[in-house]
């Protein structure tokens, strides 16, 4: 009798430790985006709950601006976000308003030998880690392979020079009026650009004493180079207004021959049912620049953290791990190549994306980084406004720059 | 006008109301206050106080009074376009024709579209490679290339107030309707006898009955023109080259993008005050056209 006694108390026990555990429940805040899409989060989190029928994870999708000030806001009330999905250029803001935990003792030797070296300046901010780099990306340049052919051009341009006389040649043949499209618009896009432009002509934004240093050499560089493809007549004059999905939809629609953007266009472009020069798209890295690069590329990676304020750090980490691994990652790599450097030997990967994986192995490990400064935001928009005015003609590029270095308080 | 004293009783019953007000509107208003006179951060720092510093260097910065003018300009012009058009729109409606129920109805349509959603198809509409707009002008003959209507600064503005007085015009067109609606037949018909013209029946009979609804509008109308965010925000974000950053996006800005509560806060009620005046004006206007009527 005595034994059944504690026999059903250690089974209530167990019953009442189970549903305890029962009740973890996560709240991750994630963005709508084209990769990873709101779908590709939600089955990947459903997989993920399958395998931890104890936690569940409640996913919030806003819209890239809304990422960071939602996270914030959040903060300053108290939490409410276990996990967050962070871009490249935050963890220096959020490091220093203690929105992140910092995860760099969590991180194992199999994540620290396994994942890209370059991957890892995503999460980083003073030498400490603030979470796992998950969406690795940066500008490429895409080419529409048969308006080069008509053009008697036979191989995509390995330097910016060369882009601009392909792009002339092109124009010339009258195959395209506009042969280059880039995301110009005063947001964070035409800052990516910049940036591409930036490091190909070994630009700075920042010298050593955290001074503005984009005023002169590289950085004054990439912006002339910017106004005079719009003098020439070979950048579409629309850029101005244009963000990254713009510019998809003109390249896909035949509009142009060169493009910048985001690994997502590849595969949209090239396979899409929308597009209409399927089968036509190349990718290569963006070009260099003779003397000074071999090629050029921005980090606009994103990353996965969990918040200061969670009350159940462990369980967030554990998912964070887990839609970060390289199975995870594989599965859905159709969008967004994945951080594990050996997933770039996988012929499940690579398989039908060759031409990608091999600009993608070159250009990931140049990635070149926005400014790493808690007041990002500001020097941002600062830029944006500054690259504007010298692409409309209102002001010349070297007046524009210094305006914002002066501005910028830096 | 004097009223009677409020008993105990009264204030008894109003004194759920009262609550609310506080907790809802004079708190964060006075909490807002408080803000514009300190250096605090969004998340990390409460601040420390730094008098009318905020104020101070916001009226000597350019981006500051540039954000100003652009928010005046675009007050100015989209309301007195919506005024214009929303009294001949009314005049019109209130005409006897076949189909006039069915135009009424379908008036409110722009006006009843969310902000967000009436952006997004202007945005579509001034696109540079399909737009509406390019298509409709390059028919006409007007003009002879597509334009990015958007990415110029001498456009982009003009375009916002477009879009704005499309979906703006309908209400004040509707407020102008209810009130021509209440102008005697009578008086009308008398002043048709005694030879007034269409413009002098307009001055004298119907004038007087839409003056006051049409204050009303003008009121609110400016107060929201001067608030204007949303509109912008998705068709621009403030650009090209900051030429249609208004006062609330800078306000956006500086306190949620640049993370500096105090400062953001200062110009926050430099906003409202401008509105608290031009409402004071208007009303006081109001007052007298209503003594002298």
């Amino acid at each position: 009798m005595r034994h059944l006694t504690t026999t059903a108390l250690a089974g209530a026990l167990a019953w009442v430790a189970a549903a305890a555990e029962a009740e973890t429940a996560l709240n991750a805040l994630f963005m709508s985006q084209a990769a990873y899409s709101e779908a590709d989060v939600r089955a990947m989190t459903e997989a993920y709950m399958a395998e931890h029928p104890d936690v569940t994870v409640n996913l919030e999708f806003v819209p890239y601006e809304g990422l960071r000030d939602k996270t914030l806001l959040a903060q300053g009330s108290g939490g409410g976000y276990d996990a967050v999905l962070f871009d490249v250029i935050w963890p220096a803001e959020y490091a220093t308003n203690n929105i992140l935990l910092d995860v760099s003792d969590r991180i194992t030797p199999e994540m620290e030998s396994g994942v890209l070296p370059g991957a890892w300046s995503t999460v980083e901010y003073n030498g400490a880690r603030y979470g796992m780099p998950w969406i690795l990306d940066t500008k490429y340049l895409f080419y529409n392979r048969s308006m080069l052919e008509q053009a008697g051009i036979e191989a995509p341009p390995r330097t910016w020079s060369e882009l601009s006389e392909q792009a002339k040649a092109i124009k010339d043949a009258g195959i395209v009026e506009f042969p280059i499209v880039w995301s110009w618009a005063q947001a964070e896009a035409v800052i990516c650009d910049y940036t591409t432009l930036l490091s190909a002509f070994g630009g700075k934004f920042l010298d050593d004493q955290g001074k503005p240093a984009f005023t002169t050499d590289g950085g004054l560089q990439a912006l002339e180079y910017m106004v005079q493809t719009l003098e020439e007549g070979i950048s579409n004059p629309n850029s101005v207004e244009y963000l990254e999905e713009d510019v998809r939809r003109v390249f896909s629609n035949g509009e142009a021959a060169f493009a910048l953007n985001w690994t997502y266009m590849y595969n949209l472009a090239n396979a899409g049912d929308d597009s209409a020069v399927k089968g036509q798209v190349g990718v290569a890295p963006a070009p260099g620049v003779d003397g000074v690069s071999e090629l050029s590329a921005m980090n606009g990676s994103m990353g996965l953290g969990v918040t200061a304020t969670s009350q159940h750090p462990d369980e967030a980490w554990d998912f964070v791990a887990y839609i970060t691994s390289q199975p995870i990652q594989n599965d859905y790599a159709e969008l967004s190549l994945p951080i594990w450097s050996s997933s770039y030997e996988d012929p499940a990967v690579t398989e039908g994306r060759e031409e990608l994986i091999a600009a993608a192995s070159k250009a990931l490990a140049v990635m070149y980084p926005r400014p790493t400064t808690p007041a990002y935001n500001e020097l941002s928009t600062l830029l944006q406004v500054a690259i504007q005015e010298a692409l409309l003609g209102v002001s010349s590029p070297a007046d524009a720059l210094a305006n914002a270095a002066a501005s910028s308080g830096l | 006008m004097t009223f009677p004293r409020a008993s105990l009783g009264s204030w008894a019953l109003m004194l759920p109301l009262l609550v609310v007000i506080l907790a809802v509107v004079s708190w964060p208003l006075a909490y807002t206050v408080g803000l514009s006179f300190t250096d605090a951060g969004l998340v990390a720092s409460s601040g420390n106080f730094v008098g009318a510093q905020n104020y101070l260097s916001a009226m000597s910065d350019r981006g500051v009074r540039a954000a100003f003018y652009n928010t005046a300009w675009f007050t100015l012009v989209s309301v007195s376009l919506e005024l214009v058009l929303g009294v001949l729109v009314g005049l019109l409606l209130n005409q006897e024709f076949r189909g006039r129920t069915l135009l009424r109805a379908m008036m409110i349509l722009p006006w009843a579209l969310p902000t967000v959603v009436n952006a997004i198809l202007w945005r579509l509409i001034y696109n540079p490679e399909y737009g509406a707009l390019n298509s409709a002008l390059l028919q006409l003959g007007i003009i002879d290339s597509y334009q990015s209507w958007l990415g110029r600064p001498d456009s982009a503005m003009m375009a916002m107030v477009v879009a704005d007085v499309w979906k703006n015009f309908p209400i004040v067109g509707l407020i102008c309707l209810a009130a021509l609606q209440s102008v005697p037949r009578d008086t009308q018909a008398a002043a048709i006898v005694d030879g007034a013209g269409p413009l002098a029946r307009f001055r004298f009979v119907i004038w007087p009955y839409l003056a006051g609804p049409l204050m009303i509008a003008l009121v609110l109308r400016t107060i929201e023109a001067f608030k204007v965010f949303d509109i912008i925000w998705v068709m621009t974000r403030g650009g090209p080259a900051n030429s249609t950053r208004t006062m609330s996006i800078l306000v956006y800005q500086e306190a949620f993008s640049f993370q500096r509560a105090g400062s953001g806060a200062s110009l926050a009620l430099t906003v409202t005050l401008v509105i608290m005046v031009l409402a004071g004006a208007y009303v006081s206007i109001m007052r007298r056209s209503a003594l002298r009527a």
